[in-house]
């Protein structure tokens, strides 16, 4: 090659100039002549114009906002381990509107295709009876389920939501590995993606006329409204949740408040009579569409999986009686049988009378004598995977075996043909992905969603890319891939402006009450005011400990700070004070350093926030963004990254303010910018009765066996309280015990007192909805009364005493007194709901003759 | 030979239950040599809705809920019947049995299209090679179907000891093979589970079976039992129900309720509910001639 071609055959150089995909794929970008394709042209010059220091910016942008909106995504198999975040690349993957409308169309007939095979398959069943299908395809497939023929009026479309998940071979065509129709995802991190790097390159998202995506949303909405069959002016769609233990719950708060629907999980619903309901506060509410996000298997105890912990029994019955609609309807599974992929080309021609335009990867069904010897003659070119459940197992690449894994393989086939498919391996293109320091050619996965139309199926113009690294090529798994990629389609023209806002055709019916909220939410919210407030207060009290640690107290205030610390660790029982050995300054600091940052510790402040997010991202929908944003920052990993062991004191100082000051803005959100329905009013009463226990307990922890000075005790307890600056300008300088305890306990102006809790308290619980709904029986205010009146009972002068060798025991019975009832408040709170939400049991089965 | 047949069972829990879900498969099917005179299926206490349809294989399903509070539930059937008398083919007739199996393998005509899901495994049946292995000795090559069959179902019958004790409803059939231990719901999966992994197709079938007393002593009332057997399809003659527990082609003495690819299909009683503590279940199942008619003893059938 001569020096001229060299320079005519470089990209626009730049960043392009180390970009070196591999020679035997096919590359987004770069063509085989090593040229920019014409629809990167723009694109390359906006990425040359960045340069590396532009998209160094970007990308660090990109990882902020993520972090910002808490975009995650959980680690399959791995319920209680930390969620992975989202991962996306600052360079989109780019379709020119042709490109992108013969894919589109391709999409489109296969789509339509796979309805009417399910339409076919539980219903007439043609394709069986033309010998399309063999029957063992349908009736020996576990995916087909025997419960659904029938289920749905025949005609039903079934699919109103489809995902293919695509792949690019060398020679530039899209193949579709896996059809997905069960509960697609993705769709939602499509959007969360777009709004992320539109935010990134806001000009050349303009000036490129990138196609938006909420028409696909609309659509969408629109069609799943008009399967209403009740209800159809205003219909109640829900999103149905596996919850939060799924990889992608993330994305099923996002898209359901994308869409304006109600997230729930199968707990929430039930079936009365013909008719689903969801379990709500203020009672059952209709539900007239499913969107769900389970597979076919976790619908319903009765007839199908009888032990799904995702389950609402009655679903199916509900179904067939036509009063609720599922999407995608119940049996759509089958389609994402592997093996059916092999069949696809001859269906399109019986069903469609057209030629597949969007082809499988290549697929021999073993169960077909002339596929299982085209796979003995191509064994080592192939991948095998479980014939009918998608998710079985992974495929294995036959080259990668050894000679005796190789021979083991064959002979499981041998013995059940009918249970394995062989593909070609695929061999996905590549894109640009910035690494932080450069573009590394990174394979490809594109997912695409199709919505049903009336007259078709709209697709999103736009899509998901799943992106992975040379090292970790995706293969011919389709859901796998570390990072992702916003996908553009670029319009010829501008284009307009869509949102998925003011859309709606019919005049909605104001509604002001939030009896709406499924009791489970009630349940979470009034765990997370009273985590919120347990955290707020723990902050307090360590900070007050840790200020005297620095200040010259040794040795005088060394026994009142031991009191304080013990006091931290929130023991009920005063054993704890009774430990009368002295401590070293040096292990009350280890201890403080415990109660910080060890997560074991149960009344630590990183055990107290860890829980405090996973109960937030349980009602994210509920949560403002920003207050999100607040909670997600909530992370001790990321606001100290630092050794906890030689951390110094004043860094751990600032750190204490740091987070008190995002507890306080959560908690300013949450004031401010929720709606005061029952949702606010549960988060609210957490608040509250934590805030009440937690000052009972210090006072009892602190004063009724008392040690050393009062007066220095004093004044760390109205620290806090938070009750300083009051104090000071009611009394000045004088510290007595009966004044501090009336601003902490009996003065109702005072909002950090207990009787300020206790007085909004009873006002939550008597404006809680009270009409009964089955299970429900308030919770009790009597309970608050009673708290209320041994409250109000006390003269505060002559519990200060002290009684000799006994301490201030009166003080200790009467703030039990006190507590004692709003414990029991917050059990019969939280029985009361979860009961609300109970499993479903089976009943025994028959005897057995 | 008519039939009077009362099936209750009856769920008693130890807390109160809000609200329950069922489905019943309780009525009995009217089909060549079986009619059904009458049925009712009676829930007490009433049902806040109740609902019937008609599954995959035929059999009628009775969906109902409860949705105020109770302690007890119970479900009665209640119905007659009436079996003709019948002449089962002769077995040696019939074609042989890897006809069988390639005509459904082909699934050419309507007839063996409608056999397909017997062929293939489902939940309780699994194939699996020891199954075949099992079965073979009955099947040597060109042996005519029904003739096979029966042999397997005699051989079963004579190698296998019934008793309740040794299985539950989940024992995997390969257990029952191993132990050779089991009851009719054991030996009927089994035998389907052999037939199939020959390629043959066969269906559970579940119904009642009539018993008769110690010779000298009254008929006690809810002593006869839910019996559980398997057909197979016989191609040109259709399905052939053989009953391994008792070592018979089932003649007028077994009453069907409904069919399926296994248990699971015909389940009698299925259901879920909230609250309830612990629960206990009985069941009484009472079958009898609905007028005089010669009892013929069989060797003491066995449910």
């Amino acid at each position: 090659m001569s020096a001229t071609e060299m320079a005519e055959a470089q990209p626009a150089g730049g960043l392009f100039l180390d970009y070196a995909p591999p020679p035997d794929v096919y590359d987004e970008v770069l063509g085989a002549d090593g040229r920019v394709r014409d629809s990167w042209q723009p694109f390359a010059q906006v990425l040359n114009g960045l340069g590396p220091a532009g998209l160094l910016h970007r990308g660090d942008q990109v990882k902020r906002l993520l972090r910002e909106n808490g975009v995650t995504y959980s680690t399959q198999g791995a319920p209680q381990g930390p969620d992975r975040p989202w991962e996306l690349d600052p360079i989109p993957l780019l379709f020119s509107s042709a490109q992108w409308q013969t894919l589109a169309r391709a999409v489109e007939q296969r789509a339509l295709l796979l309805n009417l095979i399910l339409q076919d398959v539980y219903g007439p069943q043609n394709l069986l009876k033309a010998g399309i299908f063999p029957p063992s395809l349908v009736y020996g497939n576990p995916s087909w389920l025997a419960t659904a023929k029938g289920l749905a009026p025949l005609g039903s479309p079934f699919l109103q939501l489809y995902a293919g998940h695509l792949a690019r071979q060398p020679d530039g065509r899209w193949v579709v590995l896996a059809d997905r129709t069960q509960g697609p995802t993705g769709a939602g991190y499509a959007v969360e993606n777009r709004l992320v790097i539109a935010r990134t390159l806001p000009q050349d998202f303009q000036s490129l006329h990138v196609e938006r995506l909420a028409s696909f949303y609309i659509a969408l909405r629109d069609t799943l409204h008009s399967m209403a069959r009740t209800h159809r002016d205003n219909p109640r769609v829900v999103l149905l949740s596996p919850g939060p233990r799924s990889p992608t719950y993330f994305e099923d708060g996002y898209l359901a408040r994308y869409l304006g629907y109600t997230l729930v999980e199968g707990g929430d619903l039930t079936v009365r009579g013909d008719q689903v309901f969801l379990k709500t506060l203020g009672g059952l509410l209709p539900v007239d569409v499913i969107l769900r996000r389970i597979p076919d298997e976790d619908c319903d105890p009765l007839e199908l999986r009888a032990d799904s912990p995702l389950s609402t029994p009655g679903l199916l019955q509900a179904v067939r009686s036509g009063q609720v609609v599922v999407a995608n309807g119940i049996g759509s599974g089958f389609l994402e049988s592997p093996a059916l992929l092999a069949f696809l080309p001859a269906a399109c021609r019986i069903l469609l009378n057209q030629d597949l335009q969007l082809p499988s990867v290549a697929t021999w069904w073993c169960g077909r004598p002339a596929d299982l010897s085209y796979v003995e003659a191509h064994w080592e070119e192939l991948v095998v995977r479980p014939a009918f459940v998608y998710k079985a197992a992974p495929p294995i690449s036959v080259r990668l075996l050894s000679p005796d894994e190789r021979a083991g393989l064959w002979e499981r086939i041998c013995r059940r043909p009918d249970r394995y498919v062989a593909q070609e391996e695929v061999r996905r293109s590549t894109a640009p992905v910035w690494t932080g320091q450069q573009l590394q050619p990174w394979h490809v996965g594109l997912r695409v969603f199709a919505t049903s139309t009336s007259g078709g199926f709209n697709i999103l113009p736009g899509g998901l890319s799943r992106v992975s690294s040379p090292s970790a090529p995706l293969g011919n798994s389709a859901s796998a891939g570390q990072g992702s990629k916003d996908v553009w389609v670029l319009a010829d023209a501008p284009v307009s402006q869509v949102t998925l806002l003011h859309t709606s055709a019919t005049v909605l019916e104001l509604r002001r009450t939030g009896n709406d909220l499924p009791s489970r939410i009630c349940d979470h919210l009034f765990w997370l005011g009273r985590l919120t407030e347990r955290a707020e207060g723990l902050i307090r009290h360590l900070r007050s400990c840790m200020v005297r640690l620095t200040n010259d107290w040794e040795p005088a205030g060394l026994e009142e700070l031991e009191v304080l610390v013990a006091a931290l660790s929130g023991e009920d029982e005063l054993a704890a004070e009774r430990r009368a050995q002295t401590k070293s300054l040096h292990t009350l600091r280890d201890s403080l350093w415990r109660s910080l940052f060890d997560e074991a510790h149960p009344n630590g402040v990183a055990a107290t926030l860890l829980a405090l997010r996973r109960t937030a991202s349980v009602v994210r929908d509920r949560l403002s963004i920003d207050g999100w944003r607040i909670v997600n920052q909530l992370d001790l990993s990321t606001l100290f990254p630092w050794s906890k062991e030689t951390a110094r004191l004043g860094d751990v100082l600032l750190l204490l303010n740091h987070i008190l000051m995002l507890l306080s803005a959560f908690s300013g959100v949450g004031a401010e910018s929720m709606t005061r329905g029952p949702g606010w009013r549960f988060l609210d009463m957490g608040r509250r009765i934590e805030r009440a226990v937690q000052m009972l307990r210090l006072l009892r922890n602190t004063l009724v066996l008392p040690r050393g000075e009062l007066i220095p005790l004093l004044e760390a307890l109205l620290e806090i309280g938070d009750s300083s600056l009051t104090y000071r300008y009611r009394y000045l300088a004088s510290l007595q015990l009966a004044p501090v305890l009336d601003l902490l306990l009996l003065d109702d102006t005072n909002p950090r007192s207990v009787a300020y809790q206790i007085s909004l308290l009873r006002e939550h619980v008597e404006r809680l909805p009270h009409e009964p709904t089955v299970f429900e029986a308030p919770p009790d205010a009597k309970l608050i009364a009673q708290s209320e009146r041994r409250l109000h009972q006390a003269d505060v002068e002559s519990l200060t005493a002290i009684e000799a060798g006994e301490g201030r025991q009166q003080l200790g019975v009467w703030l039990k007194q006190i507590y004692t009832p709003l414990l029991a408040l917050s059990d019969t709170i939280t029985q009361h709901f979860l009961t609300h939400t109970g499993p479903a049991r089976q009943l025994g089965v028959m005897a057995r003759e | 030979m008519r039939y009077q047949v009362i099936h209750t069972t009856t769920y008693e829990y130890s807390e109160t239950v809000p609200l329950c879900h069922n489905q019943v498969r309780l009525t009995p099917r009217g089909f060549g040599r079986q009619q059904v005179l009458r049925h009712s299926l009676t829930v007490a206490p009433r049902p806040s809705m109740r609902r019937e349809w008609t599954d995959l294989f035929g059999n009628t399903v009775t969906y109902f809920s409860l949705e105020q509070f109770h302690n007890r539930l119970t479900v009665t059937s209640q119905g007659a019947l009436e079996v003709a008398p019948w002449t089962p083919p002769n077995l040696t007739q019939t074609p042989a049995w890897e006809i069988a199996r390639d005509d459904v393998r082909a699934a050419r005509t309507a007839e063996t299209l409608f056999a397909a899901p017997f062929v293939f495994e489902s939940p309780f049946v699994p194939y699996w090679p020891e199954a075949a292995e099992y079965a073979r000795p009955s099947f040597p090559a060109g042996r005519p179907l029904a003739a096979a069959v029966m042999d397997l179902t005699e051989r079963i019958h004579a190698e296998f000891v019934f008793d309740p004790r040794a299985t539950t409803i989940n024992t995997p059939v390969g257990e029952v093979l191993t132990y050779r231990r089991g009851v009719c719901q054991d030996f009927a999966h089994l035998q389907i589970s052999c037939l199939r992994s020959l390629g043959l197709p066969a269906r559970y079938v579940s119904g009642y079976l009539l018993t008769d007393p110690p010779p000298g002593q009254p008929k006690l009332i809810g002593v006869d039992a839910s019996h559980a057997w398997l057909a197979v399809f016989v191609p040109s003659y259709g399905w052939l129900d053989f009953d391994p527990t008792n070592n018979q082609i089932p003649g007028q003495r077994h009453l069907t309720l409904g069919w399926g690819r296994d248990y699971g299909d015909v389940c009698p009683i299925k259901g879920t509910f909230l609250g309830g503590g612990t629960h206990r279940m009985q069941v009484a199942v009472d079958v009898r001639p609905l007028e005089e008619a010669n009892p013929q003893t069989n060797g003491g059938p066995r449910g």
